[in-house]
């Protein structure tokens, strides 16, 4: 392989790194979105494959994408709201909680699975996907017109959710008041801040963008559910969370970070056939552990992250 | 003058605990109004009910002569009732500014239709806090981050805070607790600029010296009710003690002379750093006997943390001795320190005193738990544990449901016995005590002062470290002033004036 090959690649590995970090980047801000009001939420994998779930399943039986997508956000908002009410209200402890939300995901949607979704009497259509969007003009510009402006709508959404979650966090009253909340509550509480509703409403949207990450999976790239089919992918999000230092921007940059092995591999398997597929697959893995044991500066979580709040 | 605030016949029950019982209280326009009363007499719980975080439940409150209903924070900020608590209510990595806005958020004005999304007007509000410091002489800049402040300046957001919102009626919970006696006075004159501009303020605290120095009128609060109320003029720190407590209280330290035996600690040439990498004491030589209380005066931070840290096995020494007898205890553990019978209270009871979660008798067993008769083959003796925590609680009278409570749950004062108990039970040859009463009340200062001159006088030497300079003067033989890390002179009690170890404490040396 040379270096005019890999040139003419780049486009199109840059397009497949910017699809793969796409639920990465969701995960990861539903984790910034939970973490910041002070509820740790690691029940994002579950909420993922739930939606992957039902979103497939309301597909299937009412020929609806959009129902589908429908139905996948709002199992994911419920799956969010119960680790809230486990969480907020009744003060468990937040780790227990979302490893039974994923461990009971985990569950149900293979339940589901077999029984609804993989039986040789159902006569499927043809897998039905979320279309690519082309955008007018900007498709043409080389190189980022294929890289930016001829994507799916999930990957759209994620990169204007980028900068939607960044402004609604830093630069308005909302976001100011989640932050207090994560950071010290009894402060926003004294100053007339509804500590459990701004928590429960931040859990609530995690949920929501967790059930896209999700939908990514089953309804954008595949067009249909397979068991286990987020592939841990929630959890290399609260890695880029993390990297990202609570931070949208931070998590996107990280995300791709992550999803450009993937991309790689995806694209260069032709070429490369000595090396084992699996050894691209480790590196999201390990970036991971390096990033957790804080070799890119210590990344300081929200000070009241994971600690249930007690009024009065 | 007009009432700005009514409290009347306000009652509030906690499980087992009648917190507040009929209490009238009454702000007047424009005063300063000493709300007075020990740990737990229930001024903060009055006051929390003021400024609705607890609900009462009984009484009616009153602002500007008309009652009001309050059920959160919201309607005491809309009714112009403002609280600077005890504990800061600031979120240390965020702004000045931030901290001011939260929960009355300014928008700016194109985008203000968005509600909860639109755009924080920040250099709005910077522009009003700088108007409010300038007003009120409250020195602070808005774009600073609230983590890099010192407490002094982190007070002084919380009041803007409480500006900000238009407040007239100001509740300050034990605002000098935190303070060093500079940034106390600074502090008073605050209040004065505020109510020479028609604040009212309730003041709250058990600092007798504090509360006739600035107070107009006088409450003093007990056991949940009030007591009585008196104006400075009327009232002498004694009566104002008795009140608090319910019997005569003796301020004055009483001792005898001090008859000094032979050398227990002897401190040569010590330095030590502080975690900042900076060298906090800087060749420090001093020596304690037996049956006599030095006592280390100093603003705190000057090297007097570190000092008793290294001397206790806490903090590593960078160079020098520390002889106990003939051993040197210079970079042991602080068992190793402990079983060479030396008894600490430390400056951070909370951190470095007490296992918070643990029951009290547990509390009181924790130097010696490992050792017999208090475990037998690596097992606890729970029989000996208990008859020796019922032993220490009734001596040292430490008020407590029973044994088996948690040690976070009693007051500091409760809390500080706890330690002065465990620490006094075994003999020891030198009692090393860092602000052992700060922030308890006047009956348990009492307790403490005495017990501290009685194992004086019991042939203990005793190292008192305190930025009191009441408690310096009242109790030690000795008095040594620590400034920038040196000690910059040691004084016979005869000779260490308030006026003279005052001139120390900033550095200023006389020239013989």
């Amino acid at each position: 392989m040379d270096w005019s090959t890999l040139l003419s690649l780049a486009p199109s590995i840059l397009a497949s790194a910017l699809r793969t970090a796409t639920p990465i980047a969701l995960a990861a801000y539903s984790g910034v979105l939970a973490e910041r009001a002070g509820v740790v939420n690691i029940a994002i994998e579950g909420m993922m494959l739930m939606a992957a779930m039902v979103g497939d399943l309301a597909m299937l039986y009412t020929g609806s994408i959009w129902v589908g997508i429908f139905a996948g956000l709002l199992a994911a908002g419920v799956l969010a709201l119960l680790h809230g009410a486990l969480s907020i209200t009744f003060k468990t402890d937040q780790i227990i909680s979302g490893t039974a939300i994923n461990i009971f995901a985990m569950g149900v949607t293979g339940f589901a699975y077999k029984r609804f979704l993989a039986t040789p009497e159902l006569s499927r259509p043809s897998p039905s996907t979320l279309q690519p969007i082309e955008i007018p003009l900007l498709k043409d510009i080389p190189v980022l017109g294929d890289v930016l402006f001829r994507n799916r709508p999930i990957v759209y959404a994620m990169l204007i959710l980028t900068f939607v979650i960044w402004y609604a966090l830093f630069k308005t009253p909302w976001g100011l008041r989640v932050r207090a909340v994560g950071e010290h509550p009894k402060a926003a509480d004294t100053m007339g801040i509804n500590v459990y509703r701004t928590r429960y409403i931040s859990v609530f949207l995690s949920g929501l963008l967790a059930g896209l990450a999700g939908l990514w999976f089953s309804l954008e790239q595949v067009g249909h559910f397979d068991m286990l089919m987020t592939n841990g992918k929630g959890f290399i999000g609260l890695a880029a969370m993390i990297f990202g230092k609570w931070n949208p921007l931070g998590a996107l940059a990280a995300a791709l970070i992550f999803g450009l092995p993937e991309a790689v591999q995806i694209n260069l398997a032709m070429s490369m056939p000595n090396v084992p597929y699996q050894f691209m697959s480790m590196i999201p893995y390990i970036l991971t552990i390096i990033v957790l044991t804080g070799v890119v500066g210590r990344a300081v979580s929200p000070a009241a992250d994971g600690t249930p709040y007690n009024k009065g | 003058m007009p009432l700005a605030l009514e409290a009347r016949g306000i009652t509030k029950r906690f499980p087992g605990v009648l917190a507040n019982d009929k209490v009238d209280f009454q702000l007047e326009q424009g005063e300063i109004h000493a709300l007075l009363g020990e740990n737990g007499a229930g001024k903060t719980t009055l006051m929390n009910i003021l400024y609705g975080l607890y609900k009462a439940d009984e009484g009616e409150i009153l602002v500007d002569g008309k009652p009001i209903t309050m059920t959160d924070p919201k309607d005491a900020i809309r009714h112009g009732i403002g609280m600077v608590h005890q504990h800061f209510m600031l979120v240390p990595v965020m702004t000045v500014a931030e901290n001011v806005m939260l929960g009355d958020e300014t928008p700016t004005p194109r985008s203000a239709w968005m509600g909860p999304l639109s755009h924080l007007n920040v250099k709005a509000v910077e522009e009003k806090i700088r108007e409010l410091s300038t007003r009120y002489g409250l020195a602070v800049d808005p774009t600073e981050y609230v983590q890099t402040l010192p407490v002094g300046v982190q007070q002084r957001v919380e009041i803007i805070k409480v500006l900000y919102r238009d407040a007239r009626i100001l509740i300050l919970d034990e605002p000098t607790a935190v303070l060093t006696p500079q940034e106390a006075q600074d502090m008073f004159k605050i209040m004065q600029s505020l109510v020479d501009q028609g604040v009212s303020i309730i003041f709250i605290t058990h600092k007798l010296k504090e509360v006739l120095a600035i107070a107009d009128r006088i409450t003093v609060m007990r056991a949940g009710r009030v007591v009585g109320s008196t104006t400075p003029a009327q009232a002498t720190e004694a009566q104002l003690a008795a009140m608090m407590v319910g019997r005569e209280v003796i301020l004055e330290v009483k001792k005898g002379e001090a008859q000094p035996g032979a050398e227990i600690l002897k401190v040569e040439n010590l330095s030590v750093i502080d975690d900042r990498k900076h060298k906090a004491v800087r060749g420090v030589s001093f020596a304690v006997s037996a049956g006599e209380v030095l006592g280390v005066a100093g603003v705190q931070g000057n090297g007097q943390t570190e000092l008793v840290e290294a001397i206790t096995g806490l903090r590593k020494a960078e160079s020098g001795h520390i002889h106990l007898g003939d051993t040197d205890l210079v970079n042991h553990a602080p068992r190793w320190v402990f079983e060479h019978g030396t008894a600490h209270v430390p400056e951070d009871r909370q951190k470095h005193g007490l296992v918070l979660s643990y029951s009290v008798r547990d509390n009181l067993t924790l130097v010696s738990y490992y050792q017999p008769p208090f475990s037998k083959g690596g097992v606890l003796e729970e029989d000996f544990i208990a008859a020796n925590a019922a032993k220490l609680i009734k001596e040292f009278d430490i008020r407590t449901p029973s044994a088996q409570t948690a040690v976070s749950t009693l007051s500091g004062g409760n809390q500080q016995k706890v330690i002065v108990a465990r620490e006094l039970n075994r003999p020891v040859k030198l009692l090393v005590a860092a602000q052992p009463t700060r922030g308890l009340d006047v009956g348990s200062i009492e307790f403490i002062h005495h017990r501290i001159i009685e194992q004086r006088d019991a042939g203990c030497a005793v190292l008192l470290a305190s930025a009191e300079l009441d408690e310096i003067l009242s109790l030690s033989d000795r008095v040594a002033v620590m400034y920038k890390g040196e000690i910059l002179d040691i004084l016979p009690i005869k000779e260490a004036t308030r006026e003279r170890v005052g001139l120390l404490m900033a550095g200023v040396q006389e020239q013989r």
